[in-house]
């Protein structure tokens, strides 16, 4: 099974502008967003490093949302919303209007906010993505994406006793996991997540923040989160919104203890947001 | 006499109301707080004193007071009344009914005329009791109820209270109604069965109910009657109509549900819903005839140019019309439970790398399935008991086919020619109609059982 992430030059490392250690995979230049008349993001120019995770912070309506949305186009599901700019995956332009989003996503998965398991078994919902992008071949080799995704998704002792029930019974904190299950098994190389822990519970927030770390080994990781502390916790970089702006893009630890714009610092202290 | 006391009485209504929230108005003074009730509540306490026991006495003493006439009236003219048989003292009490409401009466005699005069100074009797004793009751309602009006008065309950009654009594005559239907179909039915063996009507391979022999020598002829009242036909082109209508307004509906809620734009969809649902306005008997005149000589067009020997009302053309007109239900209801599937869910399959199509495919009908499948049923059931069009382009000759070529015709449809025309009431003939009407009730009710299952089950698994 090629899971497409287990890369040999986990050592590469390539320093760009001083700031990070590790390889690009994602160059974000001049990107705006426009729904309808509406700007909601002004020319963000943002680099994503490899295998790294990088969080994306700022106040409610800040764009935060609408930027990560932009990395695997979900924002063309909305008819008024128009994506400039230029945003690479590698070598990909993903904005291409001959690039195929099928496989953009496939490339870059997502987990959603709120738990969205489909409707199907626990089995089903992780077999989803692997079966309609045909990387399986029988009914074994199924078996095996589905419970090295679970496994990945540290969800496998909890239900490998019921894989055939419905995936809506899990808890809040297991749904999510599994929709972390559900984006592995197509084998991505990067994964967005919206606001993964915002519908859990403390407990069920730590197990997923201790799973986000574990999967930064192979998997490049965006983050948007409203929780600084969470920022703090699982990402390397984060980069700060404002107003439809990116106002700091930094290591993690130089935002939290030497931010270089006001506003950063007055967020982070809690004096808005 | 009556309506005008109904007349009356909704003045007195108004008046009750005024009177009762300004005494409460004036008793609360400047601290309109210090009331238990607000004012309305106290106005509507004195309407419902006042009115209620009115309302409920007029009713009950029409039912009696007719029965204790007609007592009366018999007595008094039992010289003449004795000797009649039943239909003839009905017709008696109906001639003389006539001539005191000046209606048209076949007898216009002496006996007749006295009677009349007797009974209309009857009525007359009972009418000024009955206008009394309402305006006594209203009266001693109203000022029980004015009297009874204070600050501490809890009119509030008592309104509370009398709406629980009124909406219990609503709900109770709709179950009423519901049971009376269905007891009435099977008293009938259970007479029927008397004349025909329930066997022999549910399995039989024959239907040909204008043959059946009535009046002398019936008795002798009772086995004939037995062998043409045979159901079978019937139930199997009902069964041909409604696949053929389903076959139709099933993909149709359902992908039009589908385009509607996730690729037509939102203009469309301002537009496209509401001119879908006015084929479902359109009367049946309009769909009749374009089956009639259209469709069917279409079918047969065509039918005839590849040598098929098609008859010129037909079980498709009945079909295909039905179908279109099924259509709404189907595509309404479907857009309805498919919009109602989380965006979430949608998104989720997306950022998957799903298609659209896949999407729907795979999560979305799924999730929807329950709601799809309560609408197919409906659309079933009104499938089932359509009429009008199949009495106009598919026939009524009963015939035993599953060819949809050919004429067919349906429960439904011979529900209706039955009890058309001079019939007796009590003949094998009509009776069939309740017979039919029974079994009817019982598929479309046993349908339902299972669609709603079916939604339970799935309802489990999905939520």
């Amino acid at each position: 099974m090629d899971t497409g992430v287990v890369s040999l030059k986990e050592n590469n490392e390539m320093t760009e502008n001083g700031q990070s250690s590790k390889p690009l995979k994602m160059r974000c230049r001049d990107v705006s967003v426009f729904y309808a008349e509406k700007q909601a993001l002004f020319d963000v120019d943002l680099d994503i490093n490899q295998k790294q995770v990088t969080a994306l912070i700022g106040p409610s309506g800040c764009g935060k949302s609408t930027f990560l949305r932009c990395l695997n186009r979900m924002n063309d599901t909305i008819d008024i919303c128009r994506v400039e700019g230029s945003i690479h995956l590698d070598d990909m332009d993903v904005y291409d209007p001959d690039i195929d989003v099928v496989e953009l996503r496939a490339r870059v998965g997502m987990v959603f906010q709120k738990p969205n398991p489909f409707p199907k078994s626990i089995f089903e919902n992780v077999a989803y993505g692997p079966k309609i992008h045909g990387l399986v071949s029988g009914k074994r080799d199924l078996e095996e994406v589905v419970v090295t995704s679970l496994k990945k998704a540290g969800l496998f002792e909890e239900v490998k006793d019921r894989l055939h029930e419905p995936g809506t019974g899990l808890s809040g904190g297991q749904q999510q996991r599994l929709c972390i299950a559900r984006a592995i098994a197509v084998s991505p190389e990067v994964i967005l997540m919206d606001e993964p822990c915002s519908a859990l519970d403390p407990i069920a927030t730590a197990r997923v923040e201790e799973l986000i770390d574990e999967l930064r080994e192979n998997y490049t990781i965006v983050i948007v989160t409203h929780s600084m502390q969470q920022a703090a916790r699982v990402s390397q970089r984060t980069a700060m919104f404002h107003l439809g702006v990116l106002v700091e893009v930094d290591d993690t630890d130089t935002i939290f203890t030497n931010p270089s714009d006001e506003k950063t610092q007055a967020y982070i202290t809690g004096r808005y947001g | 006499m009556t309506s005008y006391l109904l007349i009356c009485l909704i003045g007195v209504v108004f008046i009750a109301f005024w009177a009762g929230r300004t005494k409460a108005v004036k008793l609360a003074g400047s601290e309109l707080a210090a009331l238990h009730s607000r004012p309305d509540y106290h106005g509507l306490y004195t309407v419902i004193l006042t009115a209620f026991p009115a309302l409920l006495l007029i009713p009950v003493w029409n039912f009696f007071a007719s029965r204790i006439i007609e007592g009366a009236l018999k007595r008094e003219f039992a010289d003449h009344v004795n000797g009649l048989g039943l239909p003839q003292l009905q017709a008696f009490l109906r001639d003389v009914n006539a001539i005191v409401d000046g209606g048209i009466a076949s007898n216009r005699d002496e006996v007749h005329v006295l009677a009349a005069q007797y009974l209309s100074k009857l009525n007359g009797t009972s009418d000024w009791l009955l206008t009394s004793f309402v305006l006594l009751l209203m009266a001693a309602g109203f000022f029980h109820a004015y009297r009874q009006i204070s600050v501490q008065n809890r009119s509030r309950h008592v309104v509370e209270k009398t709406i629980r009654w009124i909406v219990l009594v609503c709900s109770v005559v709709a179950i009423f109604t519901t049971i009376g239907i269905v007891l009435s179909l099977i008293f009938e039915s259970v007479r029927f069965f008397g004349k025909v063996p329930l066997l022999d009507f549910l399995f039989g391979l024959h239907w040909s109910p204008q043959s059946a022999f009535e009046g002398a020598g019936a008795e002798a002829l009772a086995d004939d009657n037995s062998k043409i009242f045979g159901a079978i036909p019937l139930f199997l082109g009902t069964f041909l109509v409604t696949i053929i209508a389903m076959a139709v307004a099933g993909p149709i509906g359902l992908m039009a549900a589908i385009y509607l809620s996730d690729y037509a734009s939102s203009r469309f969809r301002a537009i496209a819903k509401p001119l879908l649902e006015i084929l479902a306005g359109i009367p049946t008997v309009v769909y009749g005839f374009f089956a009639a005149l259209t469709v069917a000589p279409a079918i047969r067009g065509w039918g005839e140019s590849f040598g098929l020997s098609v008859s010129s009302e037909s079980a498709l053309a009945a079909g295909l019309v039905m179908g279109i007109m099924i259509i709404p239900f189907v595509s309404s209801l479907s857009d309805d439970v498919i919009n109602a599937v989380p965006q979430s869910l949608r998104d989720g399959s997306a950022g998957l790398g799903a298609t659209k199509s896949e999407t729907i495919r795979k999560v979305v009908l799924p999730a929807a399935l329950p709601g799809i499948v309560a609408a197919m049923m409906l659309a079933i059931s009104r499938a089932i008991g359509e009429t009008m069009i199949v009495f106009m382009a598919a026939g009524t000759a009963a015939n035993l086919t599953i060819n949809p070529l050919e004429a067919v015709t349906t429960v439904t449809v011979q529900i209706v020619t039955l009890l058309v025309g001079d019939q007796e009431f009590d003949s094998a003939k009509t009776l069939a109609a309740f017979a039919l009407g029974l079994v009817l009730f019982f598929i479309t009710l046993v349908l339902n059982i299972i669609a709603l299952r079916v939604v339970q089950k799935y309802r489990e698994q999905y939520d």
